[in-house]
């Protein structure tokens, strides 16, 4: 178990800024998530400390070591690939064993590695298919099989979620909380599904164009966004934005109800032109517009709204948050 | 460093896996190249071995040779021709290929047996179906009629001298060309006609395209970079051949009726010893493989942006 | 429903036609070489069926008083050195251009496959030059020297697009399992490729069956001459050419590099024309 640290990373590919300065600190069996959008440079961050990418300036310190000059066979990380990466042509226990037969360990103690990774991810039984002969979800376990099975000081996992079946993807993400807080290996995890990140991350790390916009536990993030990106991109629907006497106010979909339900508490009230209202069977969610602004209102779906009418909505003044026009930022008032 | 981390280093592993085959192409193709280039220019010869510069002496001896003239002319009538007939032939065959039939494994082996039997072998062949005496094909002529008899189509003569007059033999060596070629332009152009998605096809059906629409506004400008690469493959192996024609005729009918630049300079260099005169021949290709290469690049290039 | 029966007569027979066209030289090749010589020039007998029974005087000809064994003991040797050569140079050359080389990878790469169009018919002059000045002339060994120039173009490129094939994770996931990059790719990327590289194998060994110019500039010797080169000079004495044994000898020599040729051609095209349709 180790403490992971990147210190000053930068990696530009020419002229692209991947990765433009980078500080993070993921502490000993901490879940960090590296949340953002595709191109925020997430995957490179994580390729940089697994060694497949060399940065251009920076450090990456892995259990207190530097381990800028060394390949990813002396890191001590594991990888599990979005694709899963399983080699084709060797069985499900071969795949699992490759690391400790690459270290040449003796038979025995390799099949009693094997058979503990396997067991703890419910596989044994599959240990003499090919990759070709099992289901997705099963790949996925082998993947993490073979990552665990030499005991590394730090898991990486890139998106390895999102090639699977929406159903099983929900069951998945609990069984793999559950199982890293048993084995407590510092877990460095990349996604781009903002509810993923916020059910599995100790900490997120929200990143944008190469560089951490935020960092912190999720209803930090959630609920404390260090600006306009991070309050946009975490949560769904996203973030309700109107300009308001120079400065941007945001209010969360749920936060934004008629006015009739909300006690008269410190009160915002908007008139909404509601453009259309869907039912979404456990919730329902009002497109409308107050002025020129589009917003997005989420509430029970037992109170009725009509398309074309308009509506008086009302935010609690505490749930509205205020961001400076020109850089995104957050104003604390 | 130690040496495991130096190979680690990308570029320098890198290196130590082309040096061998760069150092060998460098060696065996790149000097040899240039060394042509010097011998068109001097007085080599097998004999002797004294190597001095002349200038274009050979290029203007060449040019004022009517065997030279009539191997360069014969060389671009050869190629055009034959790549000309493959093309059209090969579109006809391959858009047969690509229905499914029973014993369609032996129909392509029998189809492609012009093209993956060697050269030489094959040709071979042809030396008997054109014999001047025994040729099959002149049999089939005489028992149809149409040879052999006064008043016959073909002449009253009972064979066509395939190889021993000089229209037929040129027509002879673009056969075999032709014969040898289409099995490989077909399967090229096979596998590009396979790549075109089934979805493009079928939304221009539901677009209402007809057939005649659709060849000429998705199959064919899809099919132009495989098209591309099936006459670069079938010039570059009609313009620089050798071997058909010496097989064949080794350039004859007398005096030189099918002779081609490739069977010349091995003529002039190897039998008549002249290294000088045979490599300032050759030199004559180095035009049309630029443009070949030329166009392999820009087709390359476009491959990458895509 | 006429319109079918038509189109699939049609289609049947444009079919054969093209069948025959290809077909027919083989087909007599293979008839010639079983007939007896009063059969075979007689002018008027039909030259596609045995109208005497068929015998094996050729055959015994070709086998026990020509030299055809040798020259195909030859060809077998200089196709088995050469592949093994091809092989050693363009599987590691391949490797570096499909994944270390990065961006000026493709580019030299490019430059590789261009060198296969410097023509033989071109570089024969100086190369058997090179070949005497090696002392070289009139032997094997003079064509297992050379013939890598046309093998190790080809090759390199075809290899170049079966690696490029391989998925790059793959390749990573083995160097975080604790390979360095020469160990991932003889334990995961060489297992992975071995299709590809037979197809290489094989693809160079057609290459060197047919070859030509080569083997008759460098070799007079008719104990060193290879197949194509001994079956064209060797079995001709004088004015006399031993058509039976003749036509034996090519079919014979044919069939078998024909029938590999055709097993491993959807392969050979696919890494050939990777680079020039739409992926």
């Amino acid at each position: 178990m180790a403490s992971v640290e990147f210190k000053g990373l930068k990696k530009y590919f020419q002229d692209v800024h991947a990765v433009d300065g980078v500080d993070i600190e993921i502490k000993d069996g901490e879940f960090l998530v590296l949340l953002g959008p595709s191109g925020s440079g997430k995957t490179t961050l994580m390729r940089l400390c697994a060694g497949l990418e060399k940065p251009t300036e920076g450090e990456i310190i892995i259990d207190n070591n530097v381990v800028n000059d060394l390949p990813p066979r002396e890191r001590g990380i594991a990888m599990v690939f979005q694709s899963y990466a399983l080699y084709p042509h060797k069985t499900v226990f071969k795949n699992i064993a490759f690391p400790l037969i690459v270290e040449r360990l003796d038979k025995r103690e390799i099949r009693k590695k094997v058979e503990w990774a396997s067991g703890l991810l419910g596989i044994g039984h599959l240990l003499d298919r090919l990759p070709s002969q099992i289901s997705g979800g099963e790949k996925q376990r082998v993947a993490i099989a073979r990552a665990l099975v030499r005991k590394p000081k730090v898991l990486l996992m890139d998106e390895p979620l999102s090639n699977l079946d929406a159903k099983v993807r929900n069951s998945a993400r609990v069984e793999l909380k559950k199982f890293q807080k048993e084995i407590g290996v510092t877990t460095c995890y990349v996604t781009h599904d903002q509810a993923e990140a916020m059910g599995l991350g100790d900490r997120i790390a929200v990143m944008h164009e190469g560089r951490v916009r935020q960092i912190g536990i999720p209803e930090e993030i959630y609920h404390e966004p260090a600006d306009m990106f991070v309050a946009g991109f975490v949560g769904v629907p996203p973030m309700n934005f109107i300009d308001h006497d120079g400065v941007v106010m945001g209010f969360r979909p749920e936060a934004f109800l008629p006015a009739e339900l909300m006690n008269d508490e410190e009160l915002m009230k908007f008139r909404i032109t509601v453009e259309r209202a869907e039912n979404l069977g456990s919730y329902k969610l009002v497109y409308g517009a107050i002025g020129e602004a589009r917003v997005i209102a989420n509430l029970s779906p037992r109170y009725l709204i009509r398309d074309g009418e308009d509506y008086d909505f009302a935010v609690r003044a505490r749930d509205v948050r205020y961001f400076d026009k020109k850089s995104g930022k957050r104003i604390k008032k | 460093m130690k040496i495991k981390h130096l190979l680690e280093r990308e570029n320098v592993l890198a290196g130590l896996l082309l040096l061998p085959v760069v150092t060998y192409i460098v060696l065996f193709i790149g000097f040899p190249f240039v060394m042509s280039f010097l011998y068109s220019i001097s007085n080599v010869t097998i004999g002797n071995p004294e190597f001095k510069i002349v200038g274009m002496r050979n290029f203007v001896d060449l040019l004022e040779d009517n065997t030279f003239q009539q191997s360069l002319v014969n060389t671009f009538i050869f190629t055009s021709v034959s790549v000309g007939l493959v093309l059209i032939l090969a579109q006809v065959l391959a858009e047969l290929l690509m229905r499914e039939f029973k014993g369609k494994w032996l129909v392509r082996f029998l189809i492609m047996l012009p093209w993956t039997a060697p050269i030489a072998l094959g040709t071979i062949g042809f030396l008997w179906f054109m014999d001047s005496v025994f040729s099959p094909f002149d049999w089939l002529l005489r028992t149809m009629g149409l040879l052999g008899k006064p008043g016959a189509l073909l002449g009253a003569s009972s064979n066509l001298y395939w190889l021993g007059r000089p229209g037929l033999a040129m027509a002879s060596v673009i056969l075999v060309h032709v014969w040898r070629l289409l099995p490989l332009a077909t399967v090229i152009l096979l596998a590009g006609m396979n790549s075109i998605p089934k979805e493009i096809v079928e939304a221009a059906q539901v677009d209402g395209a007809g057939y005649f629409r659709r060849l000429f506004h998705i199959n064919l400008p899809l099919l132009l970079p495989v098209t591309a690469v099936t006459v670069l493959f079938s010039v570059f192996f009609t313009f620089t051949d050798m071997t058909v024609v010496w097989v064949l005729t080794k350039g004859g009918p007398p005096p030189h009726a099918t002779q081609v630049l490739a069977s010349l300079a091995f003529l002039k260099s190897i039998q008549g010893g002249d290294l000088a005169q045979g490599a300032a021949v050759a030199i004559f290709f180095f035009p049309v493989l630029a443009g070949i290469a030329a166009l392999v690049l820009r087709l390359a290039k476009k491959s990458v942006v895509t | 429903m006429l319109k079918k029966i038509l189109s699939r007569t049609g289609f049947y027979g444009i079919l054969s036609v093209f069948i025959l066209l290809s077909a027919t030289p083989f087909y007599i090749m293979l008839i010639t070489m079983f007939k007896r010589s009063h059969d075979l020039f007689s002018p008027d007998n039909n030259p596609f069926i045995f109208n005497e029974p068929p015998t094996l005087e050729h055959m015994r000809l070709l086998f026990t008083q020509t030299q055809y064994t040798t020259f195909l003991l030859n060809t077998l040797f200089v196709g088995l050195a050469v592949v093994a050569i091809t092989i050693i140079l363009a599987v590691p050359a391949a490797f570096s251009l499909a994944r270390i080389a990065g961006r000026w990878g493709e580019g030299l790469g490019i430059g590789i496959f261009l060198t296969y169009l410097v023509p033989p018919t071109l570089l024969f002059i100086p190369l058997s030059r090179i070949v005497s000045l090696l002392g070289l002339q009139n032997s094997l060994w003079s064509l297992v020297l050379i013939y890598p120039t046309f093998t190790v173009p080809f090759c390199t490129w075809l290899l170049m697009s079966f690696f490029k094939s391989i998925p790059k994770e793959i390749e990573e996931q083995a160097m975080i399992d604790g390979c360095s990059r020469l160990g991932a790719f003889n334990r995961v990327i060489l297992p992975l490729s071995i299709p590809g590289i037979v197809t290489v194998i094989v693809f160079a060994f057609t290459l060197v069956a047919n070859e030509y110019i080569y083997a008759l500039a460098f070799i007079q010797d008719s104990a060193q001459k290879t197949i194509g080169i001994g079956l064209t000079t060797e079995l001709v004495r004088g004015d006399v050419f031993y058509w039976g044994a003749l036509m034996g000898g090519a079919l014979l020599a044919s069939i078998p590099v024909a029938l590999l040729y055709t097993v491993f051609l959807d392969r050979i095209i696919s890494g050939l024309t990777v680079g020039t349709m739409k992926h």
